[in-house]
């Protein structure tokens, strides 16, 4: 510890430097969880907000776990939770499929090709989130770019059913999501000592081998942190599925959002709320937290 | 260094053909004459014009514009504060606690940050009055609390990355940490902060789901209308919106990239 961050807040303004996002943080990110969690244990009513109230008219508790035992035994909302993490697992595989040769590629070219090829994998990831899956939508359509092509060449003769099926959220999580994987993955591939793999090679490894032995084990870092970017988001995703999907094609985002606005149903909106994040945020950010402590241990 | 095989170079190849054909097609159905998305009907301005023409864009738009500045002034101001006290406060009390309120937003699926500000807004609304109308407000504040995260990300480790002897050399000779601060290390992470602004502003420009929730009727910024129409379908005058603003960012991004680069060249 050196001079600068020895300094135990003891200036007036470092303290306010830290309670200022501090402040902020608790009320609109922390206190919105406490709110989400108490309406949540609340039924519904036609009134305006339309639950219950935590304490009643006469000072009684009101409570009840109704919503999470019915999101619990209604096979409905189990099927779309599982139909949600799976997808948003096997969209995570594909985009490490696809973005790990791409990073690499990126990452073994001439240092002025590099910053070329970085600029045109960030270039998309800048422009709209919606325009991007809207551009999807006039490739994938029945009528659209992909199927007059396979018409026009006779590759097929009618037009394939692309559009709203599980395939055509694939391609946009996919899509979306990609650039999410490659950075990670790019910003730890530089960094790796090339000559490693050459030793490995020139010591008579396979190329299977080194890659295995030598480049998949010091990508790790990268590899987990691009899956979480993708993960993540991709099992709450409500936009792709939404424009891109079928109305059959459940997902546990939609359902959410269709609950509270289509249904007006605070409580059960909440709890879905409540479930989604028990299933995927916290045990992944808690196995984060102890693999970066492990990483610090070796360090 | 050992040029890339004919395999990654397929996979750069189809990588980059899979994230640009998208692109490159609504920009050639922009210019499509016909109504009918789909089919071409000879080559036209005309959907351009009409964009112009259309006030429910240029106000939505104009909405878009006045919460992403807002958004992304908050967004630099709290993050570079929680970036500084994550890369040089040292330890403080409760700092665990502070880390990861300032991650986590950018972990948290939107939908239920959306729907959690939402509750909030209408809690406050029956204790206090305030906020008695959402819309740019709101979506000011929820954007602020999603995209501090990436600024204090960015400010965080241009400061790791940085070498701490100018500061402590400016401590040494007597200046006081809130100099120190103005001077040395304000300056010094200014491109940071410059990053971190621009990539608050673009993702407040981009939210759809977080400004769904929190906003109120008549509030709407330009990706909740353009949801509204594409929720319907492909529409030609999508295509010319979508190409006017991928030509803006993309004039954007690469005059940022260039200058990028030459402020690498002389830093060098």
């Amino acid at each position: 510890m050196n001079g600068v961050s020895n300094n135990r807040l003891n200036e007036t303004w470092q303290r306010f430097a830290v309670a200022l996002p501090y402040i902020w943080l608790l009320v609109f990110f922390l206190a919105p969880f406490v709110i989400i969690l108490k309406i949540s244990v609340a039924d519904p009513v036609l009134a305006l907000p339309p639950v219950t109230p935590l304490i009643g008219d006469s000072g009684q508790l009101q409570m009840t776990a109704d919503n999470y035992v019915f999101l619990l035994t209604d096979k409905l909302y189990a099927i779309t939770y599982l139909r949600s993490l799976m997808m948003a697992a096997l969209a995570t595989l594909l985009c490490l499929a696809i973005g790990f040769p791409i990073a690499y590629g990126i990452a073994r070219s001439k240092p002025s090709t590099r910053s070329v090829l970085l600029l045109l994998i960030i270039l998309p990831f800048w422009i709209s989130f919606l325009l991007r899956v809207y551009a999807w939508m006039g490739l994938l359509n029945n009528y659209g770019v992909i199927n007059n092509f396979l018409v026009w060449t006779g590759i097929t003769s009618q037009p394939l059913q692309m559009m709203y099926t599980d395939f055509a959220i694939y391609v946009g999580l996919v899509y979306s999501y990609l650039p999410f994987m490659i950075l990670p993955l790019y910003a730890t591939l530089e960094r790796m000592d090339l000559n490693l793999v050459e030793a490995a090679q020139d010591l008579g490894a396979r190329p299977s081998e080194a890659f295995w032995n030598i480049t998949w084990p010091l990508a790790r870092p990268g590899v987990i942190a691009g899956c979480l970017l993708v993960f993540i988001p991709a099992t709450g995703e409500y936009v792709i599925p939404y424009l891109l999907g079928g109305p059959e094609s459940l997902l546990i985002g939609r359902v959410l959002f269709d609950e509270f606005f289509a249904n007006r149903d605070w409580p059960l909106a909440s709890a879905v709320a409540v479930v989604l994040l028990f299933l995927v945020v916290i045990p992944i950010v808690i196995l984060q937290r102890n693999q970066a402590r492990d990483a610090e241990q070796l360090a | 260094m050992k040029a890339n095989s004919r395999f990654i170079i397929s996979m750069l190849s189809f990588g980059y053909a899979f994230l640009y054909i998208p692109l490159i097609s609504v920009v050639i159905y922009s210019f499509n004459d016909s109504r009918l998305a789909t089919v071409w009907g000879g080559f036209s301005t005309r959907w351009y014009g009409e964009l112009l023409r259309n006030e429910q864009v240029t106000s939505a738009l104009f909405l878009s514009l006045k919460v992403g500045i807002s958004a992304a002034t908050l967004a630099t101001l709290f993050g570079t504060m929680a970036g500084m006290a994550l890369a040089r406060f040292g330890r403080f009390r409760s700092r665990n606690l502070f880390t990861g309120l300032v991650m986590s937003p950018m972990v948290m699926p939107e939908v239920i940050t959306g729907l959690a500000l939402l509750l909030l807004f209408v809690s406050l609304q029956q204790l206090t009055g305030w906020p008695g109308q959402r819309g740019f407000g709101t979506i000011t504040i929820a954007h602020t609390t999603f995209s501090m995260a990436y600024v204090a990300i960015i400010v965080q480790s241009r400061l790791a990355a940085m070498d701490e002897s100018l500061e402590e050399a400016a401590m040494d000779l007597g200046g006081r940490p809130f100099r120190v601060m103005i001077d040395i290390t304000l300056p010094l992470i200014a491109p940071a902060m410059l990053a971190g602004w621009l990539l608050a502003f673009t993702l407040s420009l981009d939210d759809l789901v977080l400004a769904s929730f929190v906003s109120g009727p008549g509030g709407s910024t330009l990706p909740m209308l353009i949801f509204s129409k594409v929720k319907l379908g492909v529409t030609p005058d999508i295509n010319a919106l979508a190409t006017v603003i991928m030509l803006f960012v993309s004039v954007g991004v690469v005059v940022a990239w260039r200058i990028g680069l030459r402020m690498q060249r002389t830093n060098d």
